[in-house]
């Protein structure tokens, strides 16, 4: 099995709100992501595709294939977006750096159509990312480079 | 599907690996500059790496305001400036090797109450990174059975 991972990045804008607390609530719970204007990020996404490399063309599959499709469900949807706002996916949910990855997951996991999906990792910024794996994944390979 | 929250941490500190186990000449072969009786000092910089169901309320696996709070208290508190053989008691017993550091982490953050403790990964420089996932053996083997693991790993 060989694991290929692709970069992107994306900068996009988001605040942290739950109507069903209390604006005190809400500060308490998150604190300067509840600042109602927003404030943003520059996110980079790195997505991890399985699979073996095909006989005929040495690839898992085609680079420019991968670019194309993060170009289409994540870049056009994203980038320079209110997540809170212009993200139809992310409509009723906190857009936490968790559901962000969740819904990315779920947007490619359809479109990789050679070899599997194997990790989604979302960084909001350099020291904070999440993974996200499919159920069958072990969920512990070991961690690529980290943007500085 | 499993989602991971990994946050990156630093803490600058200073240590000496040498073993009693070992023989001053044993100990120069084994451990070479990192053997100076004086000491020497890195920016260490810890990933720690949480699981959990993600809460629909606030969208977060863990409070990151709960996380960071805990591994200031737990980690970078007691190791941040320090001379780790003498001033972290697990290091009065252990080689403060990075493989110890990230155990001695993970002992540590896996009284995180809010989330599982997935993996714990050290750079001691940019060129050296150690990762530790908690495997059952490490946790039940005995003190000394692990200092003889730094020796074996290093010579």
């Amino acid at each position: 099995m060989v694991y290929l991972t692709r970069k992107i990045e994306f900068s996009a804008s988001h605040l942290y709100h739950n109507p069903a607390f209390s604006a005190e609530e809400n500060r308490r719970v998150f604190g300067k992501c509840n600042n109602p204007h927003g404030h943003g990020h520059n996110y980079v996404l790195e997505v991890t595709v399985a699979g073996e490399p095909d006989p005929a063309t040495g690839m898992v599959l085609d680079l420019k294939e991968l670019k194309e499709i993060l170009q289409r469900e994540v870049t056009d949807r994203m980038d320079h977006r209110f997540l809170n706002y212009e993200v139809a996916e992310l409509s009723g949910q906190i857009p936490t750096c968790e559901n962000i990855a969740k819904v990315i997951w779920q947007l490619l996991e359809p479109k990789i159509t050679r070899g599997e999906l194997h990790r989604v990792r979302l960084y909001e910024t350099p020291d904070l990312f999440v993974d996200c794996f499919g159920d069958k994944s072990g969920a512990v390979a070991s961690t690529g480079p980290t943007p500085e | 599907m499993k989602l991971h929250l990994t946050r990156r941490y630093r803490f600058a500190a200073s240590h000496r690996l040498h073993t009693v186990h070992l023989g001053e000449k044993e100990n120069r072969r084994v451990y070479g500059k990192c053997n100076n009786p004086y000491g020497h000092g890195h920016n260490y910089v810890v990933e720690i790496a949480v699981s959990g169901p993600v809460n629909p309320a606030t969208g977060m696996i863990a409070n990151l305001g709960d996380l960071d709070a805990f591994v200031e208290d737990a980690v970078i508190e007691p190791f941040d400036h320090k001379y780790l053989n003498v001033d972290v008691d697990a290091f009065r017993e252990h080689v403060p090797t990075a493989e110890n550091i990230c155990i001695e982490i993970f002992n540590r953050v896996r009284e995180f109450p809010h989330a599982k403790l997935e993996r714990v990964r050290v750079e001691e420089t940019s060129l050296n990174s150690f990762e530790y996932t908690g495997e059952p053996e490490l946790f039940s083997a005995g003190s000394t059975s692990r200092s003889d693991r730094d020796v074996q790993l290093k010579s």
